[in-house]
């Protein structure tokens, strides 16, 4: 559904995004998490047809994004990171003029309008002038002109950046609810929980460079090891435990716990398991998995990719 | 068709019904389309009493038609500041993005944009004189003839749309707002020129005039929404962040364009200049025909404004002949330099001049040099005062050199202001611009003061000091 080759920007000399692939099929959802002036803006520019690549290609709902830019933003719905409103209009009217411009009938805006407006909570609002909105209605507000036409594909530029907690729950299930067959979703943001909860594929994108794209789990193990499980036991183990099975990497150790790294735990646990109740260690309270976060895998990927973060 | 413009016409609707929203908008257009007509007529009436008590009716009655068209005039002039942050008021705003990622084409967006900064105003305005109409018959002050209302309308359409269009061009290409208010002053002060002008052909009472200026705002007009449309890119204007001078970008394109590819001068001269002229043919054609009309023009006005001939006239030329070669001793370099730089300068001026107008008041400029010519040498001519072999003594040589100059500068002119009407979505209106100042400076440096030169020394040497031989 988005499919990018070599895609690179240069703003007179200054390389913003540099040769960067993306490849999104439909019913899934990429991350791009990458600092500020990382290049993820610009990325979404191109991709909209709004920045022309200086090299390389992109095909968004199969349409070329240089070639055929009014057939690309037809089928895109994009929540762009400044989504300044119209503070005089209500929020009906806002998207009443947005559904005008994407040639949607009178009917099916005002149908979709209100249900969608139901679904993020601002059914209520709808008479309000949206100068009188909070940041996160408006943020609402503007997720919900993004998905007004039934786009196939979805570019969110930080979707949850100003939202409270409850608000942010609303719109990741929305993203989550958006996940269909037929539809491929860009989200780029800095929130690593949210990518973490939402994310296919995270790519990480730096000095307009993707250093590192893949599934979560697998930019885990490969930037933290593999996954880290902790026994807690029933007694001390008073210096008992000079060795352990094959496979089996300790982490680290105290008197009543232990934590070790295997690459295959399907098979490494259960036979742990027993061979800690045939040499008769202390009694197995717990095992359970050290939860990895993609912070960490995030900042070892940064910090090994050599490039130096540019802060914009 | 009507499908197409249907886009133009939701954005303006759009943006018209913020407009009303606005207090800020509503209460100046209020002001100026009810109370400003009614002070207009309180003026007229006073004016026409006072002036009719000096047997001036003729200044009252021209002062009507004056004041309607300020009536017309001042809610366009207000209404410009709307029209300046269009884009960049978006922009600013965080709006504008939204509306590029839409599916409308750019001319649609552009166009959405001009009918809802031109369609208030020209709406105020036409309240306005309404207004101060209805108020002249209830105070029963003559009206203005047919032909001179039908003329301050159309003027007043002509001149919003060049204000607001001016304008709209500013705000798509304009930084900030605070920018873009700044650079309204290339709008406002020549607007306040014409309106002077305007102003004077009423009082001179030439209704004909007034025609030719709507024609020539209009094709102003024309020209800006031209433009407008040509350099209007979704990526400059979001891409465009920092007003800040480039004075090393700015040096680097225009050395970039003037050199091309050359390496050398010699490459240069041989290599770039000719692409260069090559470039010229069709400007040159046309400054070429406007050359002739201009002659034309001016050799048939001593029949229609008959000059009189002073009695001694033919003793006052000859005199004033006789006196050339001591004037202009021969291989004497200030006289060579004084007509080098009078013809460099009236070439700079007009440079100057197509630069703000898009070559029109350049090749204006030209073009009345022309028909002061044909004026001058048909009313010698006519007169008797000289022979057709003086007054080509008078010309030649240095004028074979001297006008292929003035062909190849006007043309040059002619096309730097045609290239910023011509799309390009390679390049930005400011490097276009630079670009196409490289192309006349090559013409100019390469091609123009050379002949120049070489006309001003023969002028300066040959043709002056040779009249009184042919005159015995």
């Amino acid at each position: 559904m988005i499919k990018a080759q070599g895609l690179t920007k240069y703003f007179d000399e200054f390389l913003a995004v540099d040769g960067v692939d993306l490849d999104i099929p439909a019913g899934k959802v990429l991350v791009l998490l990458g600092p500020n002036g990382a290049g993820k803006t610009t990325t979404v520019r191109m991709l909209t047809s709004i920045l022309r690549p200086s090299r390389g290609q992109a095909v968004v709902a199969g349409f070329d994004v240089v070639r055929q830019p009014d057939q690309v933003r037809r089928n895109v719905g994009v929540l762009t990171e400044h989504h300044g409103l119209y503070g005089r209009m209500t929020s009906l009217e806002y998207l009443a003029f947005f559904g005008r411009l994407y040639g949607l009938p009178a009917v099916e805006i005002e149908r979709r309008s209100r249900a969608l407006l139901e679904q993020f909570g601002l059914a209520e609002a709808g008479k309000k002038r949206l100068s009188e909105y909070s940041k996160g209605m408006r943020q609402k507000l503007a997720l919900v002109r993004s998905m007004l036409h039934n786009p196939p594909v979805l570019l969110l530029d930080e979707p949850t950046s100003a939202m409270d907690p409850e608000s942010a729950h609303i719109v990741r299930n929305a993203i989550k609810s958006l996940r269909t067959s037929e539809r491929a979703i860009l989200l780029c943001t800095h929130n690593l929980v949210e990518a973490e909860e939402l994310a296919d594929t995270v790519s990480i994108i730096q000095k307009g460079r993707i250093i590192a794209s893949d599934q979560p789990e697998i930019l885990k193990d490969r930037y933290l090891g593999y996954k880290i499980f902790e026994l807690r036991l029933a007694g001390s183990l008073d210096g008992r435990l000079d060795r352990l099975p094959e496979g089996v990497t300790l982490v680290d150790r105290g008197n009543t716990w232990l934590r070790y790294q295997t690459a295959d735990p399907e098979a490494v646990n259960p036979r742990l398991a027993a061979w800690w109740i045939e040499n008769r260690l202390p009694g197995i309270i717990s095992l359970s998995e050290v939860p990895r976060s993609l912070e960490a895998a995030y900042l070892a990927a940064v910090g090994a990719s050599g490039l130096e973060v540019n802060h914009a | 068709m009507l499908e197409a413009l249907r886009p133009s016409l939701v954005i303006a609707r759009r943006e018209v019904t913020d407009q009303i929203r606005d207090w800020r908008i509503i209460f100046p257009v209020v002001g100026l389309t009810i109370f400003f007509p009614f002070l207009m007529n309180f003026t007229a009436q006073q004016m026409l009493d006072f002036v009719n008590r000096y047997g001036a009716e003729l200044i009252g009655e021209r002062l009507v038609p004056f004041l309607m068209m300020i009536v017309g005039f001042f809610p366009i002039s207000v209404s410009l500041v709307i029209a300046l942050e269009t884009f960049v008021g978006e922009k600013e705003r965080g709006s504008i993005e939204p509306l590029l990622n839409t599916p409308l084409k750019d001319w649609q967006l552009y166009l959405g944009k001009l009918l809802s900064a031109t369609v208030p105003p020209l709406f105020t305005s036409f309240l306005g004189m309404a207004v101060y109409i209805a108020g002249l018959l209830v105070t029963r002050v003559p009206l203005p003839s047919g032909n001179i209302t039908a003329q301050i309308i159309t003027l007043t359409v002509v001149q919003a749309v060049v204000m607001v269009s001016g304008a709209v061009v500013v705000s798509s290409q304009a930084t900030s707002v605070r920018a873009a208010n700044l650079l309204a002053s290339f709008i406002i002060i020549p607007m306040a020129l014409v309106i002077q002008g305007e102003a004077v052909v009423l009082f001179w009472g030439d209704e004909n005039t007034l025609w030719w200026v709507v024609a020539g705002m209009a094709f102003l007009a024309l020209l800006l929404v031209r433009v407008g449309l040509a350099h209007f890119q979704r990526e400059e204007l979001l891409g465009r962040e920092i007003d800040v001078l480039n004075v090393r970008w700015i040096g680097k394109t225009f050395w970039r364009g003037f050199t091309g590819d050359a390496r050398r001068f010699f490459e240069w001269y041989l290599k770039v200049l000719p692409a260069a002229l090559y470039q010229l043919r069709l400007p040159v054609l046309i400054v070429f025909l406007l050359f002739i009309a201009g002659i034309a023009i001016g050799a048939s006005l001593p029949g229609i404004y008959h000059l009189a001939v002073p009695a001694n006239a033919s003793l006052e030329m000859k005199k004033a002949i006789t006196e050339l070669p001591a004037l202009f001793p021969m291989f004497s370099a200030q006289p060579l330099l004084r007509i080098f730089w009078q013809n460099t300068l009236v070439l700079l001026i007009a440079m100057l001049l197509g630069g703000i107008s898009f070559s029109v008041f350049g090749l204006i400029l030209v073009m009345i040099t022309m028909v002061i010519a044909g004026f001058g040498s048909a009313f010698l001519l006519n007169t008797g005062l000289v022979t057709p072999t003086i007054l080509a003594g008078f010309y030649l040589p240095h004028s074979l050199f001297e006008i292929p100059a003035i062909l190849l500068a006007s043309a040059a002119v002619l096309r730097s202001g045609a290239m910023l009407a011509v799309p390009d979505r390679e390049k930005t209106i400011g490097e276009v611009w630079l670009l196409s100042l490289a192309d006349w400076a090559k013409i100019m440096i390469g091609a123009v003061l050379p002949l120049l030169l070489v006309g001003a020394a023969l002028e300066a040497w040959v043709t002056l000091p040779s009249v009184p031989a042919l005159f015995r």
